[in-house]
């Protein structure tokens, strides 16, 4: 996916294999992939909070154990 | 022994109630408590008896003094709040300022995930609960582990072990084990420091609270190994471990790998199989280091010199489980034990090619992922609120809030157990431990018992001036091959007394 290329592999030549080998289908994937993200996004958008900003502010919480 | 042992978890969760941010947390949290208590508990309720307890006895052998004890510390005195056996044999409280739910004692990983779930399920039922109370506080439940602003509240976990085996042992072996497990159970979070005052993600939503490499507190200078010394079994032959450091999971996978490796690492400490030193330097710097890097390759140095990845850390306690149980059991040993190895070596493969490629099995790569998307569709900072929001929302317990659930419904997180196994598991006790007879005690003779606790039930009989107690010293006993045809044949508590003390 798009968005897990940005993750820094483990190593270089992992990152030369799995590419490898994934290249080929990727194109045919890439559409259908985005598709998927845009409907997992849309669904979680619309069960977050609305505001974000008040939402955070007043998390708090008292330490426990 | 193997990933089997007597185990059990706890769980305080986060709370909040809705449009009153400055609620008193103690205050939801006995709401959240009773409603459930008055709800399901029938007649009298068993009041948790607190006799064998004793959070100040230290593993190294000596009791804390009260007097410089901190006063978070002291959680065996009857407070006053909320606490409630269920007929399930799991304990359910207030312990501070959050509703906590310990599991009734079980013996295999995936026992664990079926009971620590259906905790998860009883909180949801009691927050829905007490919803119907006067004022109609919309008290929200979160399992997660910190605030982000400076609280920190626990999950722990709890493993019976042989009090033979030298506690230094436990120290030398388990450190390193924990510095780096988090690479497959942290539970991600958005914030850096106990207070978030730096932006990112980190794998562990516990990492940074972490200050000592062993010690008695909980709830100050928390120690990566923690000493609480309360067996509630024979202290001649038992110690019970409390384990302080890890994450609220709620993939079913994150727990069940939690729980099963660190169990096998532990037969392997008690049967002195570990025969190489992976002691690490300066551990607790260590573990705020690995957990920092979620892009996992961050090194520790060894203490022999090495500079090891959190992923080749526990290659190499895998690479010794896989010989200890090969050695032990051969082909002979149980399907837990092989499938948890089996899952554990692909996990550390996967986190070495693609950790992505694991948002379907574990929460901090489940989260990140999310906000990987969120972040690249909307080109969010990481100082944004809505990241922070989407790391809050993630544990949100309710269905159809929660992203965690969210994820599960649209198919995106493979689980363990049915939502009908669960449920189960929030009304009948585990069949293998003495929670079974407490359990059954509890749904059966509810009018006639006082108290329960870990290691006794209490029974206060027509006709008795004096309460009965029934000890349950040991974990193992007490099983449903021990007294399930007992109790189905004693229709009253007076007869179950009788034929015990026969």
């Amino acid at each position: 996916m798009a968005q897990e290329q940005k993750q820094p592999r483990k190593s270089d030549e992992a990152e030369e294999t799995t590419e490898a080998v994934a290249e080929t289908d990727v194109a045919e994937r890439k559409e259908a992939l985005d598709d998927d993200v845009d409907a997992i996004l849309d669904e979680i958008d619309d069960v977050l909070e609305t505001n974000a900003e008040d939402f955070v502010k007043s998390f708090i919480q008292k330490g426990g154990e | 022994m193997s990933v089997r042992r007597v185990m059990g978890t706890e769980v305080e969760y986060g709370i909040s109630v809705q449009g009153q941010p400055t609620a008193n947390p103690m205050v939801a949290s006995s709401q959240v408590v009773n409603a459930y208590a008055t709800a399901t508990v029938r007649a009298r309720r068993a009041r948790w008896d607190f006799e064998e307890e004793s959070p100040l006895r230290d593993a190294r052998g000596f009791d804390m003094s009260r007097q410089i004890a901190d006063p978070s510390q002291l959680t065996d005195e009857d407070l006053g709040l909320a606490n409630v056996i269920l007929t399930n044999g799991a304990r359910l409280y207030v312990d501070h300022a959050h509703p906590e739910y310990s599991t009734p004692e079980v013996v295999t990983p995936l026992d664990i995930v079926r009971w620590d779930k259906a905790g998860e399920q009883v909180m949801l039922d009691a927050a829905r609960r007490a919803q119907q109370l006067p004022g109609n506080p919309a008290i929200v439940l979160y399992k997660n582990n910190t605030d982000n602003k400076g609280a920190s509240y626990g999950a722990h976990e709890n493993y019976l072990m042989r009090r033979s085996t030298p506690f230094a042992d436990i120290v030398r072996h388990l450190t390193p084990f924990f510095v780096s497990r988090q690479v497959f159970c942290g539970a991600g979070r958005v914030g850096k420091g106990q207070d978030g005052r730096d932006h990112g993600y980190q794998i562990s939503q516990r990492a940074d609270f972490f200050e000592v490499e062993v010690g008695l507190e909980t709830t100050l200078k928390r120690p990566i190994i923690n000493t609480r010394d309360e067996p509630h079994a024979d202290p001649e032959k038992y110690r019970r471990l409390h384990v302080i450091i890890g994450d609220a999971n709620l993939a079913e996978i994150a727990t069940y790998l939690k729980v099963g490796t660190t169990s096998l690492v532990l037969a392997m400490i008690e049967d002195r199989f570990i025969g190489r030193d992976l002691a690490v330097d300066t551990p607790v710097a260590a573990l705020r280091a690995v957990s920092h890097d979620p892009t996992l390759r961050q090194s520790v140095t060894m203490a022999d010199g090495r500079k090891l990845t959190g992923i080749q850390l526990q290659l190499e306690y895998l690479d010794l489980a896989k010989k200890y149980v090969e050695d032990r059991y051969g082909a002979d040993a149980d399907a837990q034990t092989v499938d948890v190895l089996a899952r554990w070596e692909d996990v550390l493969a996967r986190l070495e090619s693609d950790p992505m490629s694991l948002a379907d099995q574990l929460d901090w790569v489940a989260k990140l992922k999310l906000i990987e998307q969120y972040r690249s569709r909307d080109g969010l900072a990481w100082d944004d609120a809505k990241l922070q929001l989407i790391d809050y929302q993630y544990s949100d317990i309710r269905p159809e809030k929660g992203l965690y659930h969210r994820l599960v419904g649209a198919g995106r997180i493979q689980r363990l157990l049915t939502d009908e196994e669960v449920d189960r598991a929030m009304t009948n006790p585990p069949e293998e431990t003495r929670a079974y007879f407490r359990g059954r005690c509890l749904e059966k003779y509810a009018p006639d018992i006082a108290a329960a606790s870990w290691d006794s039930v209490i029974f206060d009989l027509p006709g008795r001036e004096s309460l009965q107690r029934v000890p349950t010293i040991d974990p193992l006993r007490g099983s449903r091959a021990h007294v399930g045809e007992l109790i189905d044949r004693c229709g009253t508590a007076v007869e179950l007394v009788r034929a015990l003390s026969r």
